[in-house]
């Protein structure tokens, strides 16, 4: 059975979703944990049906992520453009993955992208050195499972 | 052309996949936004219109917990009121006594400094703004206010709060702003001792109750509940405001450095409103003798003006 791809519409509404849950007030314990729901859904769409949105939503989604909250613009365009990317490409192989290694595989792709923040922050002069910025890698690894599976249902139903 | 083709062969193209080429353009994208981002302030409205496209989420975002506020201020009993009310003239009265003395030392400020000849002190205007409760980064000090461009509100403007200096600007869309506390590890404020003048600045250290002092060294007068100041030398903050009390002197007879720590007067992580300073161009001795009036032209258009001369 061939499964439909989810209209751009639902896309859109669940990034935007997404997008809102990264500013949502949270008490600060939380808050340092909270995992990038808008990389997981991009690394979701383009893992799961990586025809139904390219690279350019990834950047859009970026650039929205950087007029919420980003010290300097531009920068989680980029980064959501290489996890799309490495996504894109690994698509086949991801799939197979057991779920234990998905969580892996997306936790080394989060960390990709931190890394590259951290070094856009260092050369724009927002420099962040604090240990703490590289916890949400991991809680997003760990949320992995459930957004993807939530996001399967979401999608079923269109 | 397609009579080139044996009869019979399957057409099949060749795959070419662009993905690489596309991420390539749209990293390159991504780099010259940041560039322009970074370099050229006159390229400004690309954030500012991008900014005030994301302001109705964040309004979205903080409406329930301004409903929640309204709604707790609406059920607020009589009693409660009345309380509150007779706590507010209390307060209100010991101020106005101050405020008078206040006035009386002001002026004679203004003559002591026209005897010196000196420059005359800046004139400033306030409004109030409030906080969005909305968290951008949580390792980062940053806050987005009500007020943007379309109430006078710039770059690298001062903010206060009831206690304390409490930040600064940094990006102004329209209709909203973002500030930048003190405590933001990336943050620096020029401050001077009250007690003997002492000059050094007061880094943020990403914690909202601790600000580092990392430039005195170790023989340098200075102890536990210090008060430090603004020092204004930045041209940015008004000198006189509270900035910080000192909480710890560590002096480690092997290190060049004493390593200080102080707590901002400012509530940085409670406030839900704060202060925007508007100060207005310092004018040279010679600009001020020529033309003795400096009142603020435009400082009657907000509704908390204090023209302090």
């Amino acid at each position: 059975m061939i499964q439909q791809d989810t209209s751009r519409w639902a896309i859109s509404l669940i990034s935007l979703a997404a997008l809102l849950a990264a500013i949502i007030p949270l008490p600060n314990a939380l808050d340092i944990l909270r995992p990038d729901l808008l990389a997981l859904v991009i690394i979701w769409f383009a893992v799961m049906q990586p025809r139904a949105m390219g690279l350019g939503y990834a950047w859009c989604a970026g650039l929205a992520m950087d007029a919420m909250r980003g010290p300097s613009l531009g920068e989680h365009a980029l980064t959501y453009v290489v996890v799309a990317y490495i996504a894109h490409r690994t698509y086949l192989r991801f799939r197979m993955f057991p779920l234990g290694q998905q969580c892996l595989f997306v936790m080394v792709m989060l960390g990709a992208q931190e890394a590259l923040l951290f070094w856009i922050d260092g050369v724009t002069g927002h420099a962040m050195l604090d240990w703490r910025r590289w916890l949400p890698m991991v809680t997003g690894a760990i949320v992995w499972p459930v957004v993807a599976s939530a996001l399967k249902t979401l999608a079923s139903k269109d | 052309m397609p009579a080139l083709r044996e009869p019979g062969a399957r057409y099949a193209p060749p795959r070419v996949s662009t993905l690489g080429l596309r991420a390539l353009a749209l990293i390159a994208t991504s780099i010259g936004l940041l560039v322009v981002d970074y370099r050229h302030h006159e390229l400004a409205w690309i954030r500012a219109s991008l900014t005030s496209a994301a302001w109705p989420l964040q309004s979205a975002v903080h409406l329930p917990s301004a409903a929640w506020h309204w709604f707790t201020d609406a059920g607020a009993t009589r009693a409660q009121l009345r309380t509150e009310n007779e706590e507010l003239k209390l307060a209100a009265r010991s101020d106005q006594l101050r405020l008078l003395r206040l006035e009386a030392v002001q002026r004679e400020n203004v003559r002591l400094l026209e005897l010196l000849n000196a420059t005359p002190r800046d004139a400033e205007k306030s409004q109030v703004a409030t906080i969005l409760r909305v968290d951008l980064d949580p390792l980062r000090h940053r806050v987005l206010i009500d007020r943007g461009a379309r109430d006078g509100v710039t770059r690298g403007q001062p903010v206060i709060d009831a206690h304390g200096v409490f930040g600064q600007v940094t990006n102004v869309s329209p209709i909203g702003a973002e500030i930048i506390l003190l405590s933001d590890p990336s943050h620096a404020i020029p401050v001077q001792i009250e007690r003997n003048g002492l000059r050094t600045i007061a880094v943020g250290t990403g914690d909202a109750l601790r600000l580092s002092l990392p430039y005195l060294p170790r023989n340098a007068d200075i102890k536990v509940d210090d008060h430090l100041v603004s020092s204004g030398l930045d041209g940015i903050f008004p000198e006189g405001y509270p900035v910080a009390r000192i909480l710890e002197v560590k002096r480690d007879p092997s290190q060049p450095l004493a390593s200080v720590l102080a707590e901002p007067t400012a509530a940085l992580d409670r406030d839900r409103e704060v202060m925007l300073i508007w100060l207005h161009q310092r004018v040279s001795a010679a600009e001020a003798a020529a033309a003795q009036v400096l009142p603020a032209p435009n400082s009657n258009d907000a509704p908390h003006t204090s023209a302090a001369r």
